[in-house]
Protein backbone atom coordinates (compact mmCIF):
# COMPACT_ATOMS: atom_id res chain seq x y z
CA UNK A 1 0.00 0.00 0.00
CA UNK A 2 1.90 3.23 -0.73
CA UNK A 3 1.88 6.07 1.48
CA UNK A 4 -0.06 9.01 0.57
CA UNK A 5 2.05 11.87 0.42
CA UNK A 6 -0.23 14.24 2.19
CA UNK A 7 0.17 12.64 5.25
CA UNK A 8 4.07 12.86 5.30
CA UNK A 9 3.51 16.20 4.55
CA UNK A 10 1.58 16.82 7.59
CA UNK A 11 4.17 14.40 9.88
CA UNK A 12 7.04 16.81 8.04
CA UNK A 13 4.92 19.95 9.03
CA UNK A 14 4.81 18.53 12.84
CA UNK A 15 8.22 17.92 12.79
CA UNK A 16 9.23 21.79 11.31
CA UNK A 17 6.89 23.17 14.24
CA UNK A 18 8.46 20.97 16.84
CA UNK A 19 11.80 22.04 15.90
CA UNK A 20 10.91 26.32 15.91
CA UNK A 21 9.24 25.52 18.99
CA UNK A 22 12.93 23.88 20.12
CA UNK A 23 15.17 27.26 18.82
CA UNK A 24 12.72 29.30 20.34
CA UNK A 25 11.95 28.07 23.51
CA UNK A 26 15.48 25.87 24.79
CA UNK A 27 18.67 28.23 25.94
CA UNK A 28 21.19 25.25 25.53
CA UNK A 29 23.17 25.73 22.13
CA UNK A 30 23.34 22.32 21.88
CA UNK A 31 20.03 21.49 21.71
CA UNK A 32 18.89 24.45 19.72
CA UNK A 33 21.47 22.74 16.96
CA UNK A 34 19.18 19.17 17.35
CA UNK A 35 16.25 21.49 17.14
CA UNK A 36 17.57 22.90 13.72
CA UNK A 37 18.37 18.99 12.51
CA UNK A 38 14.55 18.23 13.46
CA UNK A 39 13.75 21.32 11.11
CA UNK A 40 16.20 19.92 8.39
CA UNK A 41 14.90 16.78 8.59
CA UNK A 42 11.07 18.09 7.97
CA UNK A 43 12.52 19.56 4.62
CA UNK A 44 14.44 16.10 3.47
CA UNK A 45 11.11 14.16 4.13
CA UNK A 46 9.21 16.24 2.26
CA UNK A 47 11.73 16.02 -0.59
CA UNK A 48 11.61 12.57 -0.14
CA UNK A 49 7.77 12.59 0.00
CA UNK A 50 7.46 14.58 -3.08
CA UNK A 51 9.81 12.26 -4.92
CA UNK A 52 8.13 9.70 -4.25
CA UNK A 53 4.57 11.80 -5.59
CA UNK A 54 5.97 12.88 -9.32
CA UNK A 55 8.23 9.70 -9.34
CA UNK A 56 11.21 11.72 -9.93
CA UNK A 57 14.20 10.48 -8.56
CA UNK A 58 15.51 14.10 -8.19
CA UNK A 59 13.76 14.71 -4.46
CA UNK A 60 15.91 11.88 -3.35
CA UNK A 61 19.13 12.90 -4.53
CA UNK A 62 18.64 16.49 -3.37
CA UNK A 63 17.47 14.48 -0.13
CA UNK A 64 21.05 13.42 -0.08
CA UNK A 65 22.65 16.84 -0.43
CA UNK A 66 20.94 18.07 2.70
CA UNK A 67 21.91 15.32 4.44
CA UNK A 68 25.51 16.39 3.55
CA UNK A 69 24.71 19.98 4.02
CA UNK A 70 23.40 19.50 8.05
CA UNK A 71 26.92 16.83 8.30
CA UNK A 72 28.88 19.76 7.74
CA UNK A 73 26.91 22.21 9.32
CA UNK A 74 26.45 20.25 12.76
CA UNK A 75 30.40 20.17 12.87
CA UNK A 76 30.91 24.01 12.13
CA UNK A 77 27.74 24.13 14.67
CA UNK A 78 29.31 22.10 17.45
CA UNK A 79 33.15 23.59 16.62
CA UNK A 80 31.27 26.71 17.53
CA UNK A 81 29.97 25.45 20.59
CA UNK A 82 32.92 24.12 21.82
CA UNK A 83 34.84 27.64 21.19
CA UNK A 84 31.80 29.09 23.34
CA UNK A 85 32.25 27.04 26.05
CA UNK A 86 35.79 27.41 25.88
CA UNK A 87 35.59 31.28 25.94
CA UNK A 88 32.64 32.00 28.10
CA UNK A 89 32.32 28.86 30.38
CA UNK A 90 28.77 28.25 29.51
CA UNK A 91 26.88 26.98 26.30
CA UNK A 92 23.50 29.42 27.40
CA UNK A 93 22.80 31.21 24.48
CA UNK A 94 21.55 34.32 26.77
CA UNK A 95 25.21 34.15 27.97
CA UNK A 96 26.51 35.62 24.57
CA UNK A 97 24.87 38.24 23.85
CA UNK A 98 27.80 40.07 22.74
CA UNK A 99 30.19 40.40 19.83
CA UNK A 100 32.60 42.12 22.04
CA UNK A 101 33.06 41.76 25.32
CA UNK B 1 -0.66 1.12 9.56
CA UNK B 2 3.23 0.81 9.73
CA UNK B 3 3.64 4.44 8.36
CA UNK B 4 1.37 5.82 11.00
CA UNK B 5 4.06 3.82 13.60
CA UNK B 6 6.48 5.62 12.31
CA UNK B 7 4.85 8.87 12.09
CA UNK B 8 3.91 8.74 15.70
CA UNK B 9 7.58 7.61 16.84
CA UNK B 10 8.77 10.56 14.69
CA UNK B 11 6.71 12.64 16.42
CA UNK B 12 6.71 12.06 19.70
CA UNK B 13 10.58 11.12 20.28
CA UNK B 14 10.78 15.26 18.43
CA UNK B 15 8.79 16.52 21.32
CA UNK B 16 10.94 14.79 23.55
CA UNK B 17 14.07 16.17 21.97
CA UNK B 18 12.72 19.48 22.93
CA UNK B 19 10.98 18.70 26.45
CA UNK B 20 13.65 16.76 28.16
CA UNK B 21 15.73 18.35 30.81
CA UNK B 22 18.87 16.53 30.29
CA UNK B 23 20.71 16.82 26.77
CA UNK B 24 21.72 13.40 26.55
CA UNK B 25 17.80 12.17 27.00
CA UNK B 26 17.69 14.96 23.94
CA UNK B 27 20.37 13.31 22.22
CA UNK B 28 18.61 9.76 22.60
CA UNK B 29 15.26 10.67 21.68
CA UNK B 30 17.00 12.63 18.38
CA UNK B 31 18.62 8.95 17.52
CA UNK B 32 14.61 7.45 17.84
CA UNK B 33 13.52 10.14 16.10
CA UNK B 34 16.01 9.56 13.22
CA UNK B 35 16.08 6.18 13.16
CA UNK B 36 11.50 6.20 12.58
CA UNK B 37 12.56 8.88 9.80
CA UNK B 38 14.38 6.27 8.19
CA UNK B 39 11.64 4.05 8.17
CA UNK B 40 9.53 6.67 6.52
CA UNK B 41 12.09 6.94 3.96
CA UNK B 42 12.11 3.39 2.91
CA UNK B 43 8.28 3.32 3.00
CA UNK B 44 9.08 5.96 0.70
CA UNK B 45 11.18 4.16 -1.73
CA UNK B 46 14.23 5.90 -1.36
CA UNK B 47 16.13 3.36 0.25
CA UNK B 48 19.25 4.89 -0.55
CA UNK B 49 18.66 7.92 1.44
CA UNK B 50 17.15 5.27 4.25
CA UNK B 51 20.93 3.81 4.44
CA UNK B 52 22.68 7.47 4.31
CA UNK B 53 20.26 9.16 6.77
CA UNK B 54 21.42 6.39 9.27
CA UNK B 55 24.70 6.12 8.48
CA UNK B 56 25.11 10.11 8.42
CA UNK B 57 22.43 11.03 11.05
CA UNK B 58 21.87 8.12 13.05
CA UNK B 59 25.85 7.38 13.38
CA UNK B 60 28.28 10.40 12.59
CA UNK B 61 26.37 13.56 13.46
CA UNK B 62 24.93 11.70 17.15
CA UNK B 63 28.56 10.96 17.98
CA UNK B 64 29.34 14.10 17.21
CA UNK B 65 26.70 15.52 19.51
CA UNK B 66 27.23 13.33 22.18
CA UNK B 67 31.03 13.80 22.07
CA UNK B 68 30.42 17.64 22.39
CA UNK B 69 27.77 16.63 25.56
CA UNK B 70 30.51 15.22 27.60
CA UNK B 71 32.97 17.58 26.40
CA UNK B 72 31.07 20.79 28.16
CA UNK B 73 30.20 19.97 31.49
CA UNK B 74 26.61 18.46 32.19
CA UNK B 75 26.20 20.68 35.01
CA UNK B 76 25.21 23.37 32.44
CA UNK B 77 23.81 21.03 30.34
CA UNK B 78 21.28 19.25 32.82
CA UNK B 79 19.65 22.56 33.85
CA UNK B 80 17.43 23.95 31.81
CA UNK B 81 16.26 27.46 31.80
CA UNK B 82 13.65 28.28 29.60
CA UNK B 83 13.31 31.52 27.75
CA UNK B 84 11.46 34.28 29.39
CA UNK B 85 8.80 33.85 26.64
CA UNK B 86 8.15 29.93 26.01
CA UNK B 87 4.44 31.41 25.61
CA UNK B 88 5.51 33.52 22.56
CA UNK B 89 7.50 30.84 21.47
CA UNK B 90 4.88 28.18 21.44
CA UNK B 91 2.26 30.85 19.80
CA UNK B 92 4.66 31.46 17.23
CA UNK B 93 5.07 27.57 16.46
CA UNK B 94 1.44 26.62 16.55
CA UNK B 95 1.18 29.76 13.51
CA UNK B 96 3.99 28.32 11.94
CA UNK B 97 2.09 25.29 11.85
CA UNK B 98 -1.37 26.90 11.03
CA UNK B 99 0.14 29.02 7.96
CA UNK B 100 1.71 25.85 6.39
CA UNK B 101 -1.34 23.99 7.37
CA UNK B 102 -3.37 26.98 5.23
CA UNK B 103 -1.09 26.39 2.23
CA UNK B 104 -1.51 23.22 2.33
CA UNK B 105 -5.62 22.96 2.85
CA UNK B 106 -5.25 25.59 -0.28
CA UNK B 107 -2.85 23.82 -1.99
CA UNK B 108 -3.91 21.01 -4.62
CA UNK B 109 -1.49 18.15 -4.45
CA UNK B 110 -2.97 15.56 -7.60
CA UNK B 111 -2.75 12.10 -7.36
CA UNK B 112 0.24 9.94 -7.46
CA UNK B 113 1.83 9.37 -10.65
CA UNK B 114 1.24 5.56 -11.25
CA UNK B 115 3.24 2.79 -10.09
CA UNK B 116 6.47 3.87 -8.88
CA UNK B 117 9.81 3.60 -11.36
CA UNK B 118 11.91 4.77 -8.48
CA UNK B 119 13.07 1.05 -7.85
CA UNK B 120 13.59 -0.13 -11.64
CA UNK B 121 17.28 -1.63 -11.27
CA UNK B 122 17.55 -0.45 -7.86
CA UNK B 123 16.93 2.21 -5.91
CA UNK B 124 20.58 3.02 -5.49
CA UNK B 125 21.52 2.50 -8.91
CA UNK B 126 18.64 5.12 -9.77
CA UNK B 127 19.94 7.73 -7.47
CA UNK B 128 23.49 7.51 -8.63
CA UNK B 129 22.85 7.76 -12.22
CA UNK B 130 21.16 11.20 -11.87
CA UNK B 131 23.70 12.69 -9.21
CA UNK B 132 26.80 11.27 -11.26
CA UNK B 133 25.45 12.73 -14.19
CA UNK B 134 22.42 15.95 -14.09
CA UNK B 135 23.86 16.09 -10.93
CA UNK B 136 27.67 16.05 -10.60
CA UNK B 137 28.41 19.58 -10.45
CA UNK B 138 26.18 19.81 -7.11
CA UNK B 139 27.84 16.91 -6.25
CA UNK B 140 31.36 18.19 -6.56
CA UNK B 141 30.73 21.36 -4.81
CA UNK B 142 29.00 19.29 -2.06
CA UNK B 143 32.36 17.98 -1.59
CA UNK B 144 33.75 21.08 -1.64
CA UNK B 145 31.23 22.23 1.62
CA UNK B 146 32.52 19.34 3.46
CA UNK B 147 35.71 20.00 3.23
CA UNK B 148 35.78 23.78 4.01
CA UNK B 149 33.28 22.70 6.88
CA UNK B 150 35.94 19.80 8.38
CA UNK B 151 38.88 22.90 8.03
CA UNK B 152 36.73 25.53 9.59
CA UNK B 153 35.84 23.04 12.01
CA UNK B 154 39.44 21.97 12.87
CA UNK B 155 40.30 25.95 13.14
CA UNK B 156 37.42 26.39 15.49
CA UNK B 157 37.54 23.84 17.79
CA UNK B 158 41.44 24.17 18.00
CA UNK B 159 42.94 24.63 21.21
CA UNK B 160 44.43 28.76 20.79
CA UNK B 161 48.26 28.44 21.21
CA UNK B 162 49.31 31.34 23.60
Amino acid sequence: MPVPAAHVLVVSLLLFAIGIVGVLTRRNAIIILMSIELIMNAANLNLVAFSRQLNQINGQVFGVFTIAVAAGEVAVGLAVVLAMYRNRDSIHVDDVQLMKG
Amino acid sequence: MLFYLLAAATVGAAVNVVRSRNAIHSAIWLVVSFLSIAGLYVLLEAEFVAAVQVLVYAGGIMVLFLFVIMLVNLRDAAEMRLALRPAISAVVGVLAAGLMLYVFTRGHLGPAAGPSTLREGGNLQAVGEAMFSDYLLPFEIASLLLLVAMIGAILLARQPRN
